[in-house]
């Protein structure tokens, strides 16, 4: 599917899911359903304690609650994340543990709970290949723990160096790089150069004054070949960065994420999440309860790469949005969270009488 | 003629918010904000059309340690009042506390909102400021 800026493209809403009694703080596909007759399934977490399960099925194909997560989590569940073999949920929790839950059946069985963090725990990610998980928390700590065999989580190390409360961990889409991103300001590149992976350090730190971010960095993302970042905040800012992912792959030692571009004047309140599809679409989610999505711009500007904006859904929710995250098997449905309570489930449609190839 | 009406009912909805948020106790006094001028009618700016609303307030002292619990039961105490939907930004008055940037950048994050309000402790000043009778 190739977007070109000037078509005009919409949101529709598909389905409004809702059941959770707070603020659905995020949102995770599960990478491994969606094809080969495997109906999509979707985790959401919340301000009410619980993680619900969502199916799309039936001859209607529309979203059903197949399962709630409860009476493990005492405080808000504010992240969640699938392994890549979609067996296992994680789910961090202001109680200050990481919960695994593993897929048995359709039913969902708590096997595992990471504890070490002394409050909040804000993030939790898995690395591409499901072998290491990666923790962040209010404490200004990010962890990362080593999956092993029998349901055991092993901390290898424990990262410090940011001086605030940390919101998000992400892994790199391909290699084991961790990035981390803060309300003190700024996003932590952490490496080990050493083949086992256990010289974990901070080996770059993006703040103001090179280029970053002047508030809290709520979320980065990816594109799909792994050598550009998103990242968003409450300087009302997107970012755009790359980095010499090959130098990195063929195993030259570490290459720098430099910013590429600043998309600003879009969102007029804090940027909670960003997400970047693998066809190339960034989508944003803001307080000030709008979508908008941004493409690469094909102008070929000798500065290098712009993006511009190629739609924005003004009131997608009626209060702020907390989640945007792209199906990862079917490249036009996006899914958004809100503090209203509601997942909506979006197709990105062509308006034109065109069709989209 | 539409500004005028206009600018009379935000009037009215002000000093009914004002009414409202009057009474919270200071967590440190067995005063309300109002008494200890904390908060006055000029504090609340709302606008009703953008569904915003601006609240700034003075704390007692420069180093007040309470200020993010006032700043918290600000926020517990309006979102009563307002509609789900409205915007609500908390800000220290400028030049009114030595870390002004940092309670403000405290006070409007809102996960750092919500897990205060989850902790027993934090939870149980902020409902004492607001539920107390004994003023």
């Amino acid at each position: 599917m190739e977007f070109c800026e000037d078509g005009n493209y919409e949101l529709r809403e598909i389905q409004r899911l809702e059941g959770h009694t707070d603020r659905v703080w995020s949102l995770a596909w599960n990478p491994t359903t969606g094809v080969d007759g495997v109906p999509p399934i979707l985790a959401s977490c919340s301000g009410d304690k619980t993680v619900r399960i969502w199916e799309q099925s039936g001859p209607s194909r529309s979203w059903h609650c197949k399962a709630i997560l409860e009476e493990t989590h005492t405080r808000t569940v504010r992240s969640c994340a699938w392994s890549p073999c979609g067996k296992f949920l994680a789910t961090a929790s202001f109680d200050a543990t990481t919960a695994i839950w593993e897929n048995v059946g359709g039913d969902y069985e708590c096997v595992s709970t990471l504890e070490g963090h002394e409050n909040e725990v804000k993030s939790v990610s898995w690395n591409a290949c499901g072998t290491m998980l990666a923790t962040c928390s209010r404490d200004k700590s990010v962890w990362i723990w080593e999956v092993m065999p029998g349901n055991e989580f092993e901390c290898v190390t424990v990262l410090q160096g940011h001086t605030q409360d940390v919101k998000m961990v992400q892994w790199h889409p391909t290699m084991d790089i961790l990035f981390s991103c803060s309300y003190d300001n700024t996003i932590k590149v952490w490496w080990s150069d050493d083949a086992e992976s256990e010289n974990w350090c901070c080996c770059q730190t993006i703040g103001e004054s090179n280029n970053g971010h002047s508030s809290t960095v709520w979320a980065l993302s990816f594109n799909a070949e792994g050598d550009k970042m998103v990242s968003c905040s409450d300087d009302l800012t997107l970012k755009i960065w790359d980095a010499n992912i090959l130098r990195m792959e063929s195993g030259d030692g570490y290459a720098p994420w430099s910013h590429i571009c600043t998309l600003s004047g879009y969102h007029d309140r804090t940027i909670f999440s960003v997400h970047w599809s693998r066809e190339g679409i960034i989508a944003s989610g803001a307080a000030d309860d709008a979508i908008r999505l941004f493409v690469e711009s094909k102008d070929g500007s000798i500065d290098g790469p712009s993006y511009k904006m190629l739609l924005k859904k003004e009131k997608a929710h009626d209060m702020d949005v907390n989640s945007v995250q792209w199906s990862p098997v079917d490249h036009r449905l996006l899914a958004s969270a809100s503090d209203d309570g509601t997942i909506k489930i979006w197709e990105l449609a062509s308006t034109s009488t065109e069709k989209m190839e | 003629m539409m500004m005028m009406r206009k600018r009379k009912c935000l009037k009215i909805f002000d000093s009914k918010m004002a009414n409202y948020v009057r009474d919270i106790r200071d967590p440190e006094h067995p005063y309300s904000l109002e008494q200890l001028s904390v908060l006055s009618e000029e504090s609340i700016t709302v606008d009703e059309k953008l569904g915003r609303i601006l609240i700034t307030f003075t704390p007692t002292i420069q180093h007040c340690s309470m200020a993010t619990v006032i700043g918290l039961c600000l926020r517990v105490k309006l979102k009563e009042f307002f509609p789900p939907h409205f915007k609500l930004d908390i800000r220290v008055a400028p030049g009114s506390h030595a870390n002004e940037e940092s309670v403000n950048k405290q006070l409007n994050d809102k996960e750092r909102v919500a897990a205060a309000l989850e902790n027993p402790n934090l939870r149980q000043l902020v409902d004492e400021c607001l539920y107390s009778n004994e003023l």
